[in-house]
């Protein structure tokens, strides 16, 4: 046992932290409204800043931390790598695709040939290119392996029909990376195969799906006859399930939701020791007493939770990491909702106004209402504990599945 | 950042888990907890031959000076077993205590008894308030001749029935001050209560009783500090012992739920029973992580009484969570006094108390956080 942070991370964990509280500072006001998707992908100006922060990035080699060397990154440990994240994730400054240097990127490292990395790498780790995910469909969410948007072969190249839905960023990205089905025989998780698809290629309609307070990050993306060349096929063909299954590889503790809600905790501290309602100060409130110091211990364990997915993951142990990585996302989304609940309970009837500013708590209000995605992005949380039961030490057994006919009659 | 432990403490783990799994298994333990007694002299006399007493101690009392940690460890496996004996308040509290209280003619002669398993202690610290604060302690400590003069009511005293010592938590002019008590001295009268946990929970009744100055433990108004210092380790490992019954229920509920059909189905395959025991299981996780940071942070002498607080805090709703879970997912069985999981049900309703309920935690940390 040891939690000491080396000398090193230590460097790091400074080095990062200072990077990223100078680089938030030139943010555009969009960004004091908690920074998430929001805000990168909804607004112009927030979308400039995202992709101006990704090319300074790009530079300083942050996009391709996990990466080997002789592609251009810095073979960083998992603890290198969650060092990195949670600074970011604290300052929430953008710049770090997370679809394409978080999920794209782990796959190619691992399935794409010479050519793709050669073509594909070297535009990420620059931060010159957005990416969106082709992976939801209507009739597949949780149950993703159910998908069945189809590429069919024509000669050196493949036709895509079908349609992708949930797909973030879809409106302002360069690229996709989409899951189809490339054998029309198969089912589930087999013959599911991985594409890079330019989004200017004709047949590719995207349109908004806003999100219930307006604001548009999501897409659904109507794929009709895109041609795609068989050279863009990642990895071989039928092994698409692998291929989007490469991130585990990379750092995915869920420290973020620890950290992000450290920051509203101090926030709302803040807030409630300076704000009297009813005559009284807020922090005299035995409630919201109580609250904090539950908010603080959910924090501190959320955050050693997340510490034990990095290091189970970099002992290599990945079926543990997957079962601790589950329960952290779990724990953490849920953590997240109950503190921006919190949050806007303190306010009282402010807990009802969006407008705010980055020094008050106010701006709590539309983290509050994007909350609740968290909770089902991602797999859901209730896909998520079926696969904590399933797992080790638990060992429960998978459902009984229902021919849904059997209730049409 | 490391969470494995070293190849000596895994083996501790296993030679306290087979002792206990072999000496005493759960139906043991039930007989135990209908005696007067409360807990097995024989068992308690090999504890010692195992070297369990002297863990924490120094070297120089005949202890080995290991970590906190690996004290909690033994406790982890106690939790485990749902076990039953002297040892929170003979090793734990009261052996830290004099370990840090005692003049060396103290330390020497006590820890060296409990190390060998030949002396039994409590302490006698609350009172009819129930604060777990040692600031608002009232029994007067009155200066008689030589001496001191002890007056009024102890309660929840864990093992005071089988106590050879107590240690005794009075305030004189200096403030709260404690007391080394022999158990049959004149004046003591002891109650031991019916408690959920079943376990030696007792009034401590002192009327009259003489102290001679060389029984104080410290120096006069030193007590409020001393309690605070041991109760902070206690509480980690009072927490560590409470992970470890959340294990085994978990465990024990994951096998009845696979074996228990009904609709022609393992109920283990019910999503509604699967959530639960994920959430059982994320509840434990999550304080798992977190007490082994925390009783790290105590062996490498880092201030930790916020994280402590917040750990036992969160703890006790977790165990209590776990326990309530594990007897529903049981169904009717579960409420028996046959079945195993209601001592982990019992349990962490005790040792939600024990050392601090959330409420007082809680607080505690709003406090460190500046509120």
């Amino acid at each position: 046992m040891d939690f000491k942070l080396t000398k090193e991370e230590q460097e790091l964990k400074e080095y990062y932290e200072d990077f990223f509280r100078e680089a938030i500072k030139k943010a555009p006001a969009i960004f004091s409204h908690g920074g998430g998707f929001e805000a990168i992908y909804s607004d112009d100006e927030g979308f400039a800043f995202h992709q101006k922060m990704a090319k300074i990035m790009g530079e300083k080699g942050m996009l391709s931390l996990p990466w080997p060397k002789e592609l251009g990154g810095a073979d960083a440990s998992i603890m290198h790598q969650l060092i990195f994240n949670e600074a970011r994730e604290v300052s929430r400054c953008p710049g770090f695709d997370f679809i394409g240097c978080g999920m794209f990127a782990p796959s190619l490292l691992v399935f794409a040939n010479d050519d793709q990395k050669a073509r594909l790498l070297p535009p990420i780790a620059k931060g010159e290119v957005q990416y969106c995910q082709g992976w939801s469909e209507p009739d597949a969410g949780s149950d993703l392996a159910s998908l069945q948007t189809a590429a069919v072969r024509d000669g050196d190249e493949w036709i895509i029909n079908g349609q992708k839905v949930w797909t973030t960023a879809a409106h302002r990205s360069d690229c996709m990376f989409i899951l189809v089905r490339t054998d029309p025989n198969s089912s589930g998780s087999r013959g599911l195969s991985v594409f890079h698809l330019d989004m200017k290629t004709p047949g590719i309609e995207v349109r908004p799906l806003y999100y219930m307070n307006g604001s548009h990050v999501y897409n659904e993306v109507f794929l009709k006859d895109v041609r795609v060349l068989h050279k863009d096929l990642i990895g071989d063909e039928g092994s698409g399930w692998q291929v989007t299954m490469a991130t585990m590889n990379f750092e995915r503790s869920g420290m973020g939701f620890f950290s992000t809600g450290r920051k509203v905790m101090e926030r709302i501290i803040q807030y409630v020791k300076t704000t009297k309602r009813n005559g009284k100060l807020l922090s005299e409130n035995a409630a919201i007493r109580k609250e904090i110091g539950k908010i603080y211990a959910g924090l501190e364990a959320g955050t050693m939770m997340a510490f034990r997915v990095g290091c189970t993951q970099a002992s290599g142990d990945m079926m543990a990491a997957a079962s601790v990585a589950s329960e952290s996302k779990v724990f953490g989304t849920e953590f997240s909702k109950h503190i921006f609940d919190f949050a806007t309970k303190v306010l009282g009837l402010y807990g009802m106004i969006e407008e705010g500013d980055a020094t008050s708590l106010l701006n709590v209000v539309e983290e509050y209402q994007s909350a609740p995605g968290l909770t089902i992005a991602g797999g859901s949380n209730e896909v998520q504990r079926c696969i904590i039961s399933w797992m080790a030490p638990l060992n429960m057994p998978r459902w009984k599945l229902m021919d849904p006919a059997a209730l049409k009659r | 950042m490391d969470f494995d432990f070293t190849s000596d403490q895994e083996m501790l783990r296993k030679s306290v888990a087979e002792f206990l799994k072999k000496e005493c298994p759960y139906e043991r333990v039930k007989e135990i907890e209908d005696t007067e007694e409360g807990y097995d002299p024989k068992l308690w006399k090999k504890m010692a031959r195992l070297e369990w007493m002297g863990i924490y101690f120094p070297e120089e009392y005949g202890g080995f000076e290991d970590p906190l940690m690996n004290l909690c460890l033994i406790m982890e496996e106690m939790g485990k077993m749902a076990y039953v004996s002297p040892y929170f308040s003979t090793v734990v509290q009261c052996g830290i205590l004099v370990m840090e209280g005692g003049n060396k003619k103290q330390k020497k002669d006590i820890l060296s008894k409990i190390i060998k398993g030949k002396l039994i202690m409590a302490l006698a610290r609350y009172e009819e308030d129930a604060s777990h604060d040692p600031s608002f302690i009232q029994m007067p400590a009155t200066v008689s001749g030589d001496g001191y003069t002890l007056n009024g009511t102890k309660l929840f005293v864990g093992d005071a029935n089988i106590a050879d010592k107590i240690i005794v938590a009075a305030r004189t002019d200096k403030g709260v001050t404690l007391f080394l008590v022999d158990a049959k001295a004149e004046g003591i009268t002891i109650k031991k209560r019916k408690s959920i946990a079943k376990d030696n929970t007792c009034d401590v009744i002192l009327n009259n009783v003489t102290v001679s100055k060389d029984d104080m433990l410290g120096k006069p108004g030193q007590g409020e500090a001393l309690l605070n210092s041991m109760t902070q380790k206690a509480t980690v490992a009072k927490v560590a012992e409470m992970i470890g019954g959340c294990e085994a229920a978990i465990l024990m509920t994951a096998e009845y739920a696979k074996g228990r059909v009904q609709y022609k189905t393992p109920i283990a395959a019910f999503q509604a029973i699967q959530h639960f025991m994920s959430d059982m299981k994320l509840g434990y996780d999550s304080c798992l992580n977190f007490y082994y940071k925390v009783a790290w942070m105590v062996d490498e002498g880092v201030e930790c009484s916020k994280d402590i607080s917040a750990l036992k805090g969160r703890m006790n709703e977790v165990y209590n969570f776990i326990g309530d879970r594990g007897v529903q997912i049981h169904g009717g069985i579960g409420t028996t006094r046959e079945f195993n999981i209601a001592l982990f049900f019992r349990r962490a309703k005790a040792f939600e108390f024990m050392m601090g309920d959330s409420d007082y935690h809680y607080e505690k940390v709003a406090e460190a956080l500046g509120m």
